[in-house]
């Protein structure tokens, strides 16, 4: 009997997130430009305006007492934020042009050496670099320590960023986006008003930015409503990482392939592992996982613990400390899963939102700062005298499909969809794409919904090492490690169906790097009770991926990482 | 050699067992003397086998710390004393800040030794430990609750006079009533005993066996998050990260795991007692004493042995 | 007028914080300034003040306060008081980096004015403050005439979020840096720091039928019971 995830749809619908404004004209907040989200995108964004307003501070006139405007759900920018990461410093280089240089930047440093290490349980093979992972001029970074940079950055510029501001509702009003509202903070667990109950406020601004990252709330909300959606969906992996201070530095970025992932089709495990150095006294481990897998029992974080044991990987790590942990989701699906258009009516799609990632070369950060940069301008295009606002919108779409984010995608779309084939059927397909640059094989792949794949419960689970505290961590001390101290006197904002079949309810547990969910007691007719800890979640978005839905909780919870 | 004069706060005329610890710490590092504030407490200062001083006055019956500040400077200059110890207490901590700006002098608090010249004290909720020193010609510290013995001090008692002479602003606070005993249990925050029960419980009707426990011992009750999330108790009563930070002389753990966000909490507490059936609770890394066992079994038994001795 | 004073803002100051907007508010009258000690950066803590509904932010800065214990702390806090006038100082429960509940009987003490801490409760009336004192007895009540300092306690309200108009008028309200106007040498000095020592000797016993003693004796031995 298999289980299908699908089968099993959160109590949650899209026209939750969207509606008209309800604050009195006179009570709502005015702004110029929204930007929903201090990511890589909404922070390049915010930045071009801010370039902008500084060139022609007589059109910025018109954009009121708050040109730009930035909400973050996070403590502070940089909070949410994590990624590997291995940089392509163009698009950065491109945002700064003629203001800044690229030593300027807070990097670890440009990447000096790599390998690709394909393993086994004992052994390491390094194999040759695939031609999409080579990372020459490339820099490491901390996503969360670029994103706080990139902050007060917009900030000196003149925009307005507001942290600890959850985005809830997007604001449509006679078929145009006009804005968004934020959430309420200060409800208890029952959504009662306590104490200092402060409701959220409708937004509303000339052009609203989304940059929300994976699994976007309101980008998902608006690709529905607007009818955006393309014809494949998109599917994700989970990410879970840590970042250690180390004795002995590490020389260069090391990829890996195989173990402990299992190489079988039936188990559709595609992923691998990165390490990279930060700076001399730090490194950062990382395992990402597609999350079309199978065996009900796979665990990221587990089997991150368990690729720490491999001796080759311990010694990098030995002697060394844990300082943080986190995990997000990242779009996978690539080319033949971007939306059909990245604007509607008032709106403007950027980043990882809309899946502007490049799979094989795990890059997706400069296209999100690139695609920030293109939105700020056409924007800006609808200050000027006598402009259309329908064909400034529409403007960012030619300019994506004029970018090199256009050409990198397509050239590369095919790849990963072949790993669902199995390892060494999807590597000798990714081969032969990378030799013909993305014409062989011809025609575009489809995509499933991770949702869709059927579960077993595989007993993956005996294989994962029992935390010893200082090479392998549990679950709860790992959210620890992520500044998680999320208020738990609050509505729970997961939403998942709760009577469910013992397999999904285990495929949840284990699938969790913050140990959200728990397999509760028998119901006695096939189904089990599912046991939500919402304030242990860190917002990676695995959840909406394999069957419930992640919205955003009240603004200022979740993690707060700083070297992620 | 310290000449330390240590403050003997009482209270319903006895005098605090930690400013007895804090004495016989002084005693043990150089000549160590006391000071008894308040009014009618001539039997209080002649209880204690040393030099006590003692300011007897209506002026000073109220416990208010300000005038206290008063009386001790004035023995610090008029006697000499380098060095000025208290028992940790609200009024204590006010005196001892207040004592220090009047003489500049410097104050380390949160001390669980002290050697005569250097201190310890552990910070950051206990993670890290940090000798201390002082470069004022007078020192004044303030110790933690429960971080030293009383012991015997082989002096002889002498009550002399102290002076009290008060500054105008340290009559202007007045105590317009003064607090009575309780009659219900402490607070969580206030508490020297904390029963704390967790998902061990099994399920929110036996908390009952932490209340009895704690209400033999004279103590509150907490909760982990995990039960406070479950409905089993309320909110006010969650010990840890994301709720309360305490640090009382004994902590028992029922059926509690231990997971860093609970230890984050408690792990301030002075003695430790955790009760789970898992040997491998994390909770036991870190408890003074640990018991692998059924707490249905020994909660029940451990509350009527408790019961037998006080009464 | 209401004034409030912290070290560097914590969660514990913005009960102080909160206690200030309150007692403006029901005074129909009065400024909320905020005042702290600390480097440069410590402003964009002042702002979330601000953002709740404080009215005016002083931060105290000076290469030379780095270091500061508590007397240096003292000094410069009640020289930048002694400036503003305030009727009513206001500070949290205990200062989030140090845990030390002593900063204010320190100021008052240089203010030389009355203090009343833990304050779990507080009302003004005309020229007089009054405060439910907790302390490990119970709750006092203490009176003290203005201008007065007081500590307040966790238990005293319940802070409110800053409302995004809040954070969005913050950047325009008044916020003025100022140097310490005494200075003074720490007197207090950290020796050494060491990992804490393992929990004494830990016992871990298994119960054969008799744990509910050997604990009682446990609870014995350490004079707990």
């Amino acid at each position: 009997m298999s289980v299908r995830p699908s089968e099993f749809p959160p109590p949650w619908s899209p026209t939750e997130a969207t509606a008209p404004p309800t604050d009195p004209a006179d009570e709502r907040i005015e702004v110029g430009f929204l930007i929903v989200g201090a990511g890589p995108a909404g922070l390049a964004a915010a930045i071009r305006l801010g370039q902008l307003m500084e060139e022609d501070p007589a059109t910025a006139e018109r954009l009121g007492e708050v040109p730009v405007a930035v909400l973050e759900k996070g403590k502070a920018p940089g909070s949410h934020l994590l990624s590997g990461a291995v940089v392509n410093p163009r698009g950065l280089q491109r945002l700064f042009k003629g203001r800044r240089s690229i030593d300027e930047l807070p990097f670890y440093g440009p990447v000096h050496g790599e390998s690709v290490l394909f393993m086994t349980k004992k052994r390491a093979v390094r194999i040759p670099t695939p031609p999409t992972m080579v990372n020459h001029r490339n820099y490491v970074a901390s996503l969360s320590r670029l994103g706080k940079f990139l902050a007060d950055e917009a900030e000196s510029l003149g925009v307005t960023i507001l942290p600890e501001t959850s985005a809830e509702k997007l604001l449509v009003d006679g078929g145009r986006v006009v804005g968004v509202r934020t959430g309420d903070r200060g409800r208890g667990r029952g959504g009662e008003e306590l104490g200092n109950f402060e409701p959220g406020s409708d937004i509303t601004a000339r052009v609203t930015i989304l940059s929300e990252g994976t699994q976007g709330h309101l980008t998902g909300a608006a690709l529905d409503r607007f009818g955006l959606r393309g014809e494949n969906p998109q599917v994700w992996a989970l990410g879970v990482k840590e970042v250690w201070k180390v004795p002995k530095p590490l020389d260069q970025v090391v990829h890996t392939m195989g173990w402990p992932l299992r190489a079988g089709r039936k188990f559709r495990e595609f992923g691998g592992s990165f390490i990279y150095p930060m700076g001399d006294d730090m490194v950062t481990i990382g395992m990402v996982i597609g999350l079309d897998y199978r065996d009900a029992e796979l665990s990221a974080h587990d089997v991150l613990q368990e690729l720490k044991t491999h001796p080759r990987i311990a010694r990098i790590l030995e002697g060394g400390e844990r300082v943080q942990w986190g995990a997000k989701t990242i779009p996978e699906g690539g080319f033949v899963a971007l939306p059909k258009r990245f604007h509607a009516p008032g709106l403007l799609l950027t980043g990882d939102g809309v899946g502007f990632v490049n799979v094989p070369a795990l890059k997706g950060i400069h296209y999100a700062v690139e695609s920030g940069r293109l939105a700020a301008e056409s924007a800006w295009r609808t200050l000027a005298r006598g402009a259309s606002m329908r064909e400034a919108l529409a403007s960012y779409d030619d300019a994506i499909r004029a970018s090199y984010i256009w050409t990198d995608l397509r050239e590369v779309r095919n790849m990963r969809q072949a790993f669902g084939r199995g390892f060494y059927m999807g590597g000798a397909l990714a081969g032969a794409m990378t030799a013909t640059k993305g014409r062989f094989p011809p025609g575009d792949s489809r995509t499933e919904r991770d949702a869709e794949q059927d579960i077993f419960m595989g007993g993956r689970a005996r294989s994962y090492p029992a935390p010893d505290g200082k090479l392998t961590f549990d679950k709860l001390s790992s959210v620890f490690a992520s500044g998680n101290r999320t208020r738990d006197d609050q509505p729970n904002h997961i939403r998942v169906q709760t009577k469910v079949p013992r397999e999904l309810a285990v495929m949840w547990e284990h699938m969790c790097p913050a140990q959200v969910y728990e397999v509760g007691a028998e119901d006695g007719d096939g189904t089990v009770e599912v046991k939500l800890a919402p304030s242990n979640c860190v917002q990676c978005g695995a959840i909406t991926a394999k069957g419930g839905r992640l919205t955003p909780p009240e603004g200022g919870s979740g993690p707060e990482y700083t070297l992620t | 050699m310290a000449k330390t004069l240590v403050f003997l706060e009482h209270h319903d005329g006895a005098i605090q067992k930690n400013a007895l610890a804090v004495l016989s710490k002084a005693a043990s590092v150089g000549d160590a003397h006391g000071v008894v504030i308040g009014s009618g407490v001539r039997d209080v200062a002649a209880s204690v086998n040393t030099t006590v001083w003692v300011a007897d006055d209506e002026r000073v019956a109220a416990p208010l710390p300000q005038p206290r500040v008063d009386v001790i400077a004035k023995l610090v200059r008029d006697e000499g004393y380098d060095t000025v110890l208290f028992g940790q207490s609200v009024l204590a901590a006010d005196t001892a800040a207040g004592l220090a700006a009047r003489l500049d002098a410097g104050l380390n608090w949160g001390l669980v030794d002290f050697d005569g010249t250097q201190g310890r004290a552990p910070q950051l909720q206990d993670t890290v430990v940090v000798e201390v020193g002082w470069s004022s010609p007078v020192r004044i510290g303030i110790f933690r609750s429960g971080s030293l013995d009383v012991g015997e001090l082989s002096g002889a008692n002498e009550v002399k006079d102290a002076a009290v002479e008060l500054e105008d602003f340290s009559t202007a606070a007045e105590m317009l009533e003064q607090a009575h005993a309780e009659q219900q249990g402490p607070s969580i925050e206030d508490a020297d005993v904390i029963v704390a029960g967790g998902r061990g419980l099994g399920e929110p009707e036996k908390f009952s066996l932490a209340e009895e426990l704690a209400s033999a011992l004279g103590g509150a009750v907490a909760a982990t998050r995990a039960v406070v999330d479950a409905g089993w108790y309320p909110y006010s009563a969650q010990v840890g990260q994301t709720g309360k930070t305490v640090s009382p002389k004994l902590y028992v753990a029922l059926g509690i795991s231990g997971a860093i966000q609970h230890k984050v909490g408690m792990q301030g507490s002075n003695v430790i007692v955790a009760i789970n059936k898992d040997a491998n609770a994390p909770i036991f890394e870190f408890s003074d004493l640990g018991v692998v066992g059924d707490l249905h079994e020994i909660v029940p038994k451990l509350t009527e042995l408790v019961r037998a001795r006080k009464s | 007028m209401d004034r409030s004073g912290e070290l560097a803002i914590s969660d514990f100051d913005t009960y102080a914080v909160e206690e200030a907007l309150k007692l403006k508010e029901s005074a129909g009258e009065g400024e909320v300034v905020v005042v702290s000690m600390g480097p440069e950066r410590a402003m964009d803590a002042l702002r979330k003040a601000l953002a709740m509904g404080a009215d005016r932010a002083v931060l105290i800065t000076d290469s030379a306060l780095e270091g500061a214990d508590l007397l240096v702390t003292a000094k410069a806090l009640a020289g930048a008081l002694e400036g503003e006038a305030p009727d009513l100082v206001l500070f949290g429960q205990q200062s989030a980096d140090g845990g030390g509940a002593v900063l204010w009987a320190a100021v008052a003490e240089r203010l030389r004015r009355p203090v009343i801490s833990q304050a779990s409760e507080l009302t003004v009336d005309g020229a007089s403050v009054t405060g439910k004192r907790q302390t490990e007895f119970g709750y006092d009540s203490i009176r003290a005439p203005l201008p007065a300092i007081v500590a307040v306690s966790d238990a005293i309200n319940t802070p409110r979020y800053p409302s995004l108009k809040g954070i969005m008028g913050a950047k325009k309200k008044p916020q003025e840096t100022v140097a310490p106007s005494a200075a003074g040498d720490a007197a207090t000095t950290v020796v050494e720091l060491s990992p804490p020592p393992p929990r004494g000797e830990a016992r871990k016993i298994e119960d054969d039928g008799s744990a509910a003693e050997q604990i009682v004796e446990f609870l014995a031995e350490k004079r707990l019971v």
